[in-house]
C-alpha cells in the first residue's frame, strides 16, 4: 500500500488557462518562480514542523552581510561614519544584538525602546534619543547616562532648559530639523523647520544655555525615499547650519545625522516596476550624501561624523515569513483566491508592499492569477491583491520574502496570536528568539470584577 | 455535463476550440479530466481514475472537480445540449 502511494503522482488542482497570443497580461511576464525550499540551508519544512506555521525566520547571515555592505558604501567615501540601529524597525533583542555586534549604536524613540537598548548593554553615550514623546524622568535619565537627546519641539527644549538648571551634568543635545527636500508631502511635523529659521532659533536658545551642549544636527526626511538626490539637499541644509554655528560661536558640530529612509528592494504597492529595479542602492545614497558634505567646505578637522539611522534597508531582506495554504476558493467573479494562515495581523507591511511569495516545494510550470487572503474575518485582510503564482494545494507551504522591517514591531494581536520568531545563525543552526503567544499571554493581563464571574445560560 | 465534442487536446495539455478559435494551456490533471470526458466517462469514473493516479484525497478531488467543470463552462467548453 505504501509503495503504491509513493508511486502516485503529486496532485495539482486541475486548471486551464486561456492563451492570449501577443498580449502582455497585467501581471507582467510569466513567473520565473523558483521554489524556496530552504532558508540559509535550513529546510522550510523542518522549520514549520518544529516551530509551527506561520513562523517568522530571520537570517543572521543576511543581517550582517547587508550591514557590512551599507557600511562599506559609506566608509569607502567618507572618513567618519557611524550607524545607529533604529529600534522601532525591529527591536527583538537578538536582532538588535547582531547590529550592536557589528558596531551599530542604538536609535530609540520612546522610553520603552530606551530601556531596551540599556538592557541590551548599549552604553548610554551610544544611544540617540529621538521622538516627540520623552517624559521628564526619561530626559533626566538620558542626561545622567550621557545619551544624546534629539530635541523635537520647543516645549521639550523648555523642559530641558528647566531640568539642566538643577542637574549636575550638562545635557548633550541635537535638534531634529525638518526641511523642504523636494519630496512631498513634507515631513514637517517632527523637529524644527529649516526654511522658516525655526531651527536657527532653537540652535540659538541651546547655544545660550550653558548647561546644554549642541553635539549634533539631525534630520529624517521620510521613509522609502526613492530619490537619492533628496539626501543631497538635506545634507547641504544641515551643513549650512553647521557652518553658521561655526561662524557665529566658533563651535564645531560633532555629527550630522541623516536619519533613515533608504528604500529596501521591496516593491511598493501599485508600483509598475519591481523594487529591485528602482530602489537606489547604498552606493547611490552614499555618493550623494558624502560628496555633499565633503564638498561643502569644512576644514579637515571640522569634518563632522556622519551618523545614519537606516532601518528597513538594513533588515527587510533578512526577514522571512513562512506559512501554509489553508484553503483555495473560486470567487463569484471567477477569480482564484488562496487563503493563507497569515494575514495583515502579522504581516502589516502587506499594506505597503507587494511582497514576493514563493512556494516552498516543487511545482509544475502552470500558474494562475489569484488574490491572496489572510485568515482574518475582515475584508482588509489581503496579502496580495493580484499575483501570479504556481498552483498551490491545501497544506502547501509558502515563503514571504523581505519582511524583516516593521512587521515584528507593528504586528497586532488581533483574532490570532503572534507566532514564533526564529533566527538562523551563521552556522545554520535555528534558535527560537521570540516564543509564540498563548492565550495566557493575554488573559494574564486581564482581571474580572467579582460580580461578573457567575452566569447561567 | 459533456465537453464539446470537437475540442482538440494534445498530450502536452494544449487545448483548442475550433468553434471560436480559443486556445488554452492545461495542467496534467486538467488534461486527464478532459481526455476522460472526451471518452464519455462518467464523473464518478473520472474521479476514481484520478484518485488511482494521484496522491490526493477523495474530498479534494470532489471539490476541485466541481469547480473545474464550472471553469470549463465559463470558458464555453461544455456542450449546452447535453444538459
Ligand atoms: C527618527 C527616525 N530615524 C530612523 C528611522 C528609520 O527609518 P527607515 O526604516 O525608513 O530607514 C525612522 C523611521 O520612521 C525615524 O523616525
Amino acid at each position: 500500500m505504501s509503495t503504491e502511494t509513493k508511486e502516485k503522482l503529486r496532485y495539482e488542482r486541475p486548471m486551464i488557462r486561456k492563451m492570449n497570443a501577443g498580449l502582455m497580461n497585467k501581471f507582467g511576464t510569466r513567473t520565473e518562480y523558483q521554489p524556496t525550499s530552504h532558508i540559509d540551508t535550513v529546510p522550510v519544512k523542518r522549520i514549520i514542523e518544529q516551530y509551527g506555521s506561520p513562523c517568522f525566520v530571520i537570517s543572521e547571515r543576511t543581517i550582517r552581510k547587508t550591514y557590512q555592505s551599507a557600511l562599506r558604501a559609506f566608509k569607502t567615501r567618507y572618513p567618519k561614519v557611524q550607524f545607529a540601529w533604529s529600534y522601532k524597525t525591529n527591536y527583538l533583542d537578538a536582532v538588535c544584538k547582531v547590529f550592536h555586534q557589528e558596531g551599530a549604536w542604538a536609535e530609540v524613540v520612546s522610553g520603552f525602546e530606551y530601556e531596551k537598548a540599556i538592557r541590551n548593554g548599549v552604553p548610554g553615550n551610544k544611544i540617540l534619543f529621538n521622538g516627540p514623546d520623552k517624559t521628564i524622568a526619561e530626559l533626566k535619565q538620558a542626561i545622567e547616562n550621557e545619551s544624546t537627546i534629539h530635541i523635537d519641539h520647543f516645549d521639550e527644549l523648555y523642559d530641558l532648559i528647566e531640568i539642566v538648571e538643577t542637574s549636575k551634568k550638562k545635557a548633550k543635545v541635537a535638534i531634529r530639523v525638518n526641511m523642504d527636500v523636494g519630496v512631498y508631502p513634507l515631513w514637517d511635523r517632527f523637529g524644527f523647520n529649516y526654511e522658516s529659521y525655526q531651527a536657527w532659533n532653537a540652535i540659538t536658545k541651546i547655544m545660550n544655555c550653558e548647561k546644554m551642549e549642541l553635539v549634533g544636527l539631525h534630520t529624517h526626511i521620510g521613509t522609502f525615499m526613492l530619490t537619492a538626490g533628496a539626501y543631497g539637499i538635506a545634507a547641504s541644509k544641515l551643513c549650512d547650519l553647521a557652518m553658521n554655528i561655526k561662524a557665529k560661536w566658533n563651535k564645531s558640530i560633532q555629527y550630522i545625522d541623516m536619519g533613515g529612509g533608504f528604500a529596501s528592494t521591496n516593491t511598493l504597492r501599485g508600483s509598475y516596476l519591481p523594487g529591485n529595479d528602482i530602489s537606489p542602492s547604498f552606493d547611490d545614497y552614499a555618493e550623494v550624501i558624502t560628496s555633499t558634505i565633503l564638498n561643502y567646505g569644512f576644514k579637515q578637522e571640522d569634518l563632522p561624523l556622519l551618523m545614519l539611522e537606516s532601518g528597513r534597508a538594513l533588515i527587510d531582506d533578512a526577514g522571512y515569513l513562512v506559512g501554509s495554504v489553508l484553503a483555495n476558493k473560486r470567487l463569484a467573479d471567477g477569480r482564484r483566491a488562496t487563503i493563507m494562515d497569515f494575514g495583515v495581523n502579522i504581516l502589516f507591511t502587506a499594506f505597503w508592499y507587494e511582497h514576493k511569495i514563493s512556494p516552498a516545494q516543487e511545482f509544475t510550470h502552470h500558474s494562475e492569477d489569484m488574490v491572496v487572503y489572510g485568515p482574518l474575518c475582515m475584508n482588509i485582510d489581503k496579502v496580495r491583491e493580484s499575483v501570479n503564482l504556481p498552483l498551490l494545494n491545501r497544506g502547501d507551504h509558502v515563503v514571504v520574502h523581505k519582511v524583516g522591517a516593521y512587521n515584528m514591531t507593528q504586528w497586532m494581536q488581533f483574532i490570532a496570536m503572534r507566532p514564533n520568531v526564529v533566527m538562523i545563525d551563521m552556522k545554520g543552526e535555528v534558535h527560537l528568539i521570540r516564543k509564540n503567544e498563548t492565550i495566557e499571554t493575554l488573559t494574564d493581563l486581564e482581571s474580572i470584577p467579582a460580580h461578573l464571574n457567575a452566569f447561567k445560560l | 455535463m459533456k465537453i464539446l465534442t470537437n475540442i482538440a487536446v494534445s498530450e502536452s495539455g494544449y487545448l483548442f476550440n475550433p468553434t471560436n478559435g480559443d486556445s488554452f494551456s492545461s495542467n496534467l490533471v486538467a488534461t486527464d479530466i478532459i481526455t476522460l470526458m472526451k471518452q464519455n466517462k462518467t464523473s464518478d469514473e473520472i474521479k476514481k481514475a484520478l484518485q488511482a493516479k494521484y496522491d490526493v484525497e477523495k474530498s479534494t478531488i470532489e471539490r476541485d472537480y466541481d469547480e473545474f467543470i464550472q471553469e470549463l463552462g465559463d470558458n464555453y467548453l461544455l456542450s449546452t445540449d447535453g444538459k
